[in-house]
């Protein structure tokens, strides 16, 4: 019996560049692809007043993104474009990693996907917090409370970027490495139950894996659905949070 | 041999960074735990603890999902890079 826990594939380099194509890349940007689909396919043909179903969704989705930030991040950034950014990145997040819905690898089981993310967000965070406190309060801001402290600080910094894409990545990667080794355990289930059977029967029953069903569906209620609604939500409150923070002037 | 080694030593390793699993298992739990208190004494603020707890519990569970990264480097990353540094 054989467990295969792999990253994601590569299908190709790009020659002379050396950039390998893999599958994080590919399921990213069908992901991206749909999404785009799904935005087109909704704004089309819109009225002033709503009268098709799809117009109504596309409504309530943006006001509900829009109340979203205006609860936690306040008036001013609900006016500007940022509820846009919050809805993408929720979507983006949370359709790649319901990909592990179909068996195709989310790409948020890659850490080059959450780690650009947050990377992302901490350029903003910290744009933010020099735009409102300026460079100098930035500055002064790390070696705060005592100037001993400045090394922490800047660890702490550093550590905001890594937190943010460890935590998604984690989540997703963990339900992936359990369901491989759920389906392998199951497999083996199947061989020791059905395996002593004589003749033509043991072997039928050996090759159809009947103790695979049902049983990892009840794991992946949890890990694919819930997990990954719960990170792209986590992923999104805790941008607005760190933005909304920097944007505080003291 | 040497090659056996290291891979009993990276399995161990793994196992060992995984008790970090225990610290945010009771974190959370006592999170949980007081947030259902605050929805027994006051049902009507549900939603803002429920957002508030589940954004702590996600906090609280950064500590736990550093050590599932250093497991899943020993166990997959690890080995292969010693045993090349073998010769």
């Amino acid at each position: 019996m054989k467990v295969e826990i792999t990253g994601a594939k590569i299908f190709f380099t790009i020659p002379y560049l050396n950039i390998p194509i893999t599958e994080t890349l590919v399921n990213a940007w069908i992901v991206m692809a749909l999404l785009v689909a799904a935005c087109i396919w909704m704004t089309k043909g819109m009225k002033v007043r709503a009268n098709t179903k799809k117009q109504h969704l596309a409504e309530f989705l943006v006001n509900t993104v829009n109340k979203w930030v205006l609860d936690n991040m306040g008036e001013r950034y609900a006016k500007s474009s940022f509820p846009p950014f919050i809805a993408a990145l929720f979507a983006f997040s949370a359709c790649s990693s319901l990909l592990g819905l179909f068996g195709l690898y989310p790409p948020t089981a890659a850490l080059s996907t959450t780690l650009g993310w947050s990377i992302m967000v901490y350029v903003m965070i910290t744009y933010t917090n020099i735009r409102t406190n300026k460079l100098s309060g930035y500055l002064k801001g790390l070696t705060e409370p005592v100037a001993l402290l400045t090394p922490l600080n800047i660890i702490s910094e550093v550590s905001t970027p890594v937190s943010m894409a460890f935590r998604h990545f984690g989540n997703i990667a963990s339900g992936q490495v359990v369901s491989a080794l759920l389906y392998g355990a199951l497999l083996m289930l199947n061989n020791a139950l059905f395996g002593w059977l004589p003749g033509a029967l043991g072997q039928i029953l050996t090759t159809i894996p009947i103790a695979q069903i049902g049983i990892p569906a009840i794991l992946s209620i949890y890990f694919d659905l819930f997990s990954s609604i719960m990170q792209a939500f986590i992923f999104c409150m805790l941008t607005m949070n760190y933005i909304s923070a920097a944007g505080q002037t003291d | 041999m040497e090659q056996a080694i290291i891979y009993a030593a990276c399995a161990i390793g793994a196992g060992i960074s995984m008790i970090a699993g225990v610290g945010p298992g009771i974190g959370e739990g006592y999170a949980v735990g007081k947030a259902c208190e605050a929805i027994g004494r006051q049902p009507e603020a549900k939603k803002d603890v429920t957002s508030t707890m589940l954004l702590g519990c996600a906090i609280a569970e950064s500590t736990g999902i550093y050590g599932l990264v250093i497991a899943l480097l020993l166990i997959f990353v690890a080995p292969g890079m010693f045993i090349g540094n073998l010769g």
